[in-house]
This record gives structure tokens, sequence and C-alpha cells, in this order.
């Protein structure tokens, strides 16, 4: 009983790490610009990262095929002809760690063609981690748990 | 959990006895292989629009490591296309075995490849080659080719299903995972195996064929090597073979001690995280390097991806297992807590393919239609435009699915460390530190 009491214990601090709000510093909105040269199969440069609320605008250049730029969670993209730019605006109002893909088949490894888009902290990420050691942490009272459970069973099965 | 006999239930023990609903399925797989293989030969050379690498690369990878894999273990090798044409042409049958059976060499495989390397080395061979695989079509209509004219060749030489069991790529870590399956065959009784007379299920009969994985049922104890024909419950006498519905990762409570299954745990891990790296993070020299097969970067590509699974990755366990004792009794507990990381590195899959099969889901829809690029639109789903699908929960599915390898694998590593009576601590630090790379990798 004791340790089916812990491992829900568990289960709920672990749903307080994934979902608990965290306190948000006000950073006043900017103008964001970047220039991204989209290439086979590689946008240069392949990171960028903005704060919540910025207005950012993606001037994407290609330099050799035609190449897009969708943006994961945001659901937005533009296309760019070869030697040409294509420009995007949005406001990043959403934060986290997007994925940055080419929309637009450019050759063999374009379903590889990623690059990444952070807004503010990568919160995910390190909410993750704390998942994964409340996991390890949790394997002592899990284990308990199971052997307990296995001797109940053992013993219903003697006593039948 | 004890375990609950599916064979049990009349209707489902007379349709896995029966071959023409396997034979069906066989027949269905066998044409959609064959075309995958015309499709990658003459269809058109952009990957995402040809059905040999839609339907390979993400419909079968997402069937075979979401599905497949986690829940039936080696039922992808009860239906997989490839060993057929050799098997029939080896038995002189396509169904029941006949009076008069051919004359092929029929040898014994070589008692010095009786394991799994040289299947960790043709997984390994198409792994450094994967970038171009899985995105080149007529490399990928080569190697489905190869496999299939392998599987023959080895059909008209070897006795039983030889590539299979010890060169197919893809079984070898279908085998090792098959472990963590809730699905097995076993016998019921041992002693009705122990007492029978001639042992049809390994010799064959008039009923049907020797265990064609060269396995004898009698000694199964775990599903690594059996393919899950349904050849024993066809020619067991004694109504003695049981299908059964079992707890997750039973087989992993008793450790393997094999160094080559160990290694096959360190390469599957090491593969999806180098993966995971290459071909969804946002480094292009990385993937110029992987692609661009034969340059001076695919060379070092190629000694980083081995230096990693060979050297880096063991070592790192081998340091954080170490204790003073003689080689050979470090070998047997490197290899059976390297038992620990088979859950994890499962999880590592699922959370890789994850990604990789919702992004590239919807090339399924437009490559139906058209399947060899040739401009048809045979269901008016052709011009279905490329859109990620459940992007929102995409990452949380990945850390849900990282973690809970993470948490699998302790738990393993707890009865694995009490088999080897050491402790199970430094295989968890272990286990914690590779699931943050990969998170780090993945989010």
């Amino acid at each position: 009983m004791r340790s089916y009491l812990l491992l829900l214990l568990f289960v709920m601090a672990g749903l307080v790490v994934a979902f608990a709000p965290l306190p948000v510093q006000p950073i006043m909105p900017q103008e964001r610009t970047f220039r991204i040269e989209a290439r086979q199969f590689a946008y240069s440069p392949s990171e960028i990262e903005v704060n919540p609320g910025d207005r950012v605008t993606i001037q994407l250049v290609s330099t050799d095929v035609v190449h897009g730029l969708y943006i994961d969670g945001y659901g937005i993209s533009v296309e760019a002809d070869p030697g040409q730019s294509a420009t995007l605006t949005f406001i990043a109002n959403k934060s986290g760690s997007f994925r940055v893909r080419c929309n637009v088949t450019c050759g063999a490894m374009h379903p590889f063609m990623i690059g990444k888009f952070t807004v503010g902290t990568n919160d995910w990420f390190y909410r993750s981690m704390g998942l994964a050691m409340l996991g390890v942490v949790s394997i002592f009272p899990l284990s308990s748990f199971l052997t307990q459970r296995k001797k109940k069973e053992e013993r219903s099965g003697a006593g039948d | 959990m004890s375990r609950i006999e599916l064979t049990g239930n009349p209707f489902v023990k007379s349709a896995l006895k029966n071959r023409w609903p396997q034979l069906a399925v066989f027949i269905v797989m066998l044409a959609g292989y064959l075309f995958a293989i015309l499709a990658g030969l003459v269809g058109t050379q952009v990957g995402s629009h040809n059905f040999s690498i839609v339907f390979v690369w993400i419909a079968w990878w997402a069937i075979l490591i979401l599905v497949a894999v986690p829940f039936f273990g080696r039922g992808w090798c009860a239906v997989c296309p490839i060993p057929l044409p050799g098997e029939w042409l080896q038995r002189g049958a396509v169904l029941h075995p006949p009076r008069k059976k051919p004359k092929w060499f029929n040898l014994r495989w070589p008692r010095a490849f009786r394991n799994i390397w040289l299947q960790n080395i043709s997984f390994l061979l198409l792994a450094l080659f994967s970038s171009v695989l899985l995105t080149t079509p007529n490399i990928t209509g080569i190697v489905l080719a190869g496999m299939l004219f392998a599987a023959i060749g080895l059909s008209t030489v070897f006795e039983r299903r030889a590539f299979c069991r010890y060169l197919c790529p893809v079984g070898g870590f279908i085998g090792l995972y098959s472990q963590t399956a809730p699905v097995e065959l076993r016998i019921k009784d041992k002693q009705v195996c122990a007492t029978c007379e001639g042992k049809p299920c390994y010799n064959g009969s008039a009923n049907g064929y020797g265990c064609p994985w060269d396995v004898f049922p009698g000694g199964l104890t775990k599903n690594t090597y059996c393919g899950l024909c349904m050849e024993c419950i066809r020619t067991c006498p004694h109504d003695n073979i049981a299908v059964n519905l079992r707890p997750f990762s039973a087989d992993l409570a008793r450790p393997s001690t094999r160094m080559d299954e160990a290694f096959k745990a360190f390469i599957m891990l090491g593969s999806a995280m180098i993966y995971a790296g290459v071909l969804l993070g946002p480094w292009g020299a990385l993937k110029d390097a992987a692609y661009n097969v034969g340059t001076s970067a695919w060379f070092i590509y190629a000694a980083v991806f081995l230096g990693v699974i060979f050297v880096i990755m063991p070592s790192l366990f081998a340091l954080c297992i170490s204790r003073f004792e003689n080689l050979n009794a470090f070998k047997k507990r490197f290899a059976t807590l390297s038992t620990s990381l088979i859950p994890l590195g499962l999880m590592f899959w699922v959370a890789f393919s994850l990604s990789f099969v919702l992004t590239n889901a919807t090339y399924i829809f437009a490559s139906l239609s058209d399947p060899l690029g040739f401009g048809w639109n045979l269901f008016g789903t052709a011009n279905v435009t490329w859109q990620p699908m459940l992007t929102s929960i995409l990452a949380p599915g990945q850390t849900l699915a990282l973690v809970g390898g993470l948490i699998w694998s302790a738990r393993t590593a707890q009865k694995a460390a009490n088999e080897a009576k050491t402790s199970f601590i430094p295989v968890i630090v272990y286990c914690f530190i590779t699931t943050l790379v990969m998170l780090w990798l993945l989010l």
C-alpha cells in the first residue's frame, strides 16, 4: 500500500514537472530580421533564437534549387526560387523549440533538410530532463510495488 | 499477469494451422515487395514521390517499429516475403510438403557463423549508406532485389532459412527487440517434447516442414530466433505448441550472455542516436558527410559511426560496470547487463521514427495515387500537399517514449544485475546519460 502511494506521488510529481507553468521574465518584443540561405540540404544559419513576442522577419535566399521553409507548430511557410529571396514575417507567439523544414521537394535528402527555430527557452527539453530524472528515481518504489504484487500473486496462486 | 494461450481459441488455432490465410498474406506482401523493386528501378528518382521509398521507408518502417516489433515481436517475420521464393524452391512446394524433395545442396550453416555477427555487419553496412538508401529509389530497389536474390541463393545451398536466421539485416534487430513483445510461441509441456519420437517440429513430417528457423521448439526460452512461421503448430502430433499472450519483456528476465547479442544492443542504441543527430538535426555538414558516399567526409563519418558504436558506447558501458575480475567473468557480466539496453534501444527507435514518420506520412497518400511518379492519379490523392502530421504531440510523444524506455530499462537492469550479482546503479546512470543525449538530439 505504501509503495502504491509512493508511486502515485511520483506520477503526480511527473505531471507537475511536465505541465506546471513557469515564471516568465517580461522582455520587450523586438523586430528581428534573419537572412537564411538555403542550399541542398541545409539552412545557414541552421538555428535561430528569438524572444517570445518578437516580430520576426525571415528573408529566405535560395542558392541552388527552389527551397521552402516551413515552421512546425506555427504552420507557416515561404518559398524561394534559385537566386531569389522571399520574405516571411510573423509574431513569435508560441514558445519552445520548433523544427524548420524544407517544404518544396529539392533533391534526394529533401526530407532531412531541417533547421531549428527556438522562441524563448526550450522549456520542454528541460521538463523532459526533469521527467527522466524522476523516472530514474521512481524505479525504486516501482520495483518495490511490482515485487509486492508478484508476491501477492504467488500467494494467491499457492492458495488456489 | 500470467500467460493467456491464444491458441486455446479454436478459431485462432485453425487460422494459424491452416496454410491458406498465411499464403494469402504472403502473396500480397510478395506482390508489394516486387512492385517496390520495380518502382525503385523504373519509377521517378524523386524519393518522396516513389513507392519504393515512401512505402518501404515510411509506411513499412512505421508499422514495423511502432506496432509490429513492440506488440508482435517477430510478427513481421511471419509474413515477410523475402524468404518465400527461395523457400518454395528449396521445398519444391508452395503449400504442403511434397512426396519427393528437390535435390539441393542442403548444407548445414557453418558453425563459426551460427551467431548474429553477420546480421550485425549487414545492418551496419546498410546503416553506413542509409542516407543514400533512404532517399534514392534505385538504390532501395537494388538493395531489396539483392536481399531477395541472396535469400534465394542461400536457400539452394543451405538448409532451412539461412538468410533470415543469419544474414538478414532487419531480422537481427527484430529478434533482439522481440524479447520485449507480449507475444510468444512456446511448448505447453516439456515432458511431451522429451518423449516425442522423431521430433517432427524440428525434422518435419507429412503435415509440415521442420522448423525453418533451425530451432527445436522444445528448447525455446526466448523469442529471438523464433520466426513465428507457425510450422511447428502444424507438425506437432501432440498439440503441444501454444501461442501465448504474456507480460511485456518477459524474455529479459533471463538475460543473454552472448557477445553478438550484446553488441547488437549497442549497435541499435548507437545507430538511433546517430540517425537522430544526422537525419533530424540541423547540422548540414553532417548530412553532407553522410550522403556523399566515397568522399573523405563520408569516410570520416563512417569511422565516427563505427567508433561510436563499437568503441565509445561499449567502452563507457564497460567503464561503468567495471571491477577487478577475470576477462571471461567480465565478458559474461558485460553481456548480461547489456540486456538492460534493449528496451531503451527500442524506445529510442520509436522516438526517432515518430518524428520521421509523422513528418513524412502525407507522402503516402500522394504515392498511393502515383506510385511511380509518372503523373498518374489513381485514387485522386496524387496532389495531396505535404504537411507534417500531429506536430503538437510529437515532442511529448518522444519524451514519453524515451522516459518510458528509461524506466523500462532501469527495471530490466535491476533484474539483470540481480542475475549477474552486481549493482544496477551504474547501468541506470549509463541509460540516464544516453537518454539525456537522445532528448537533446530530438527536442
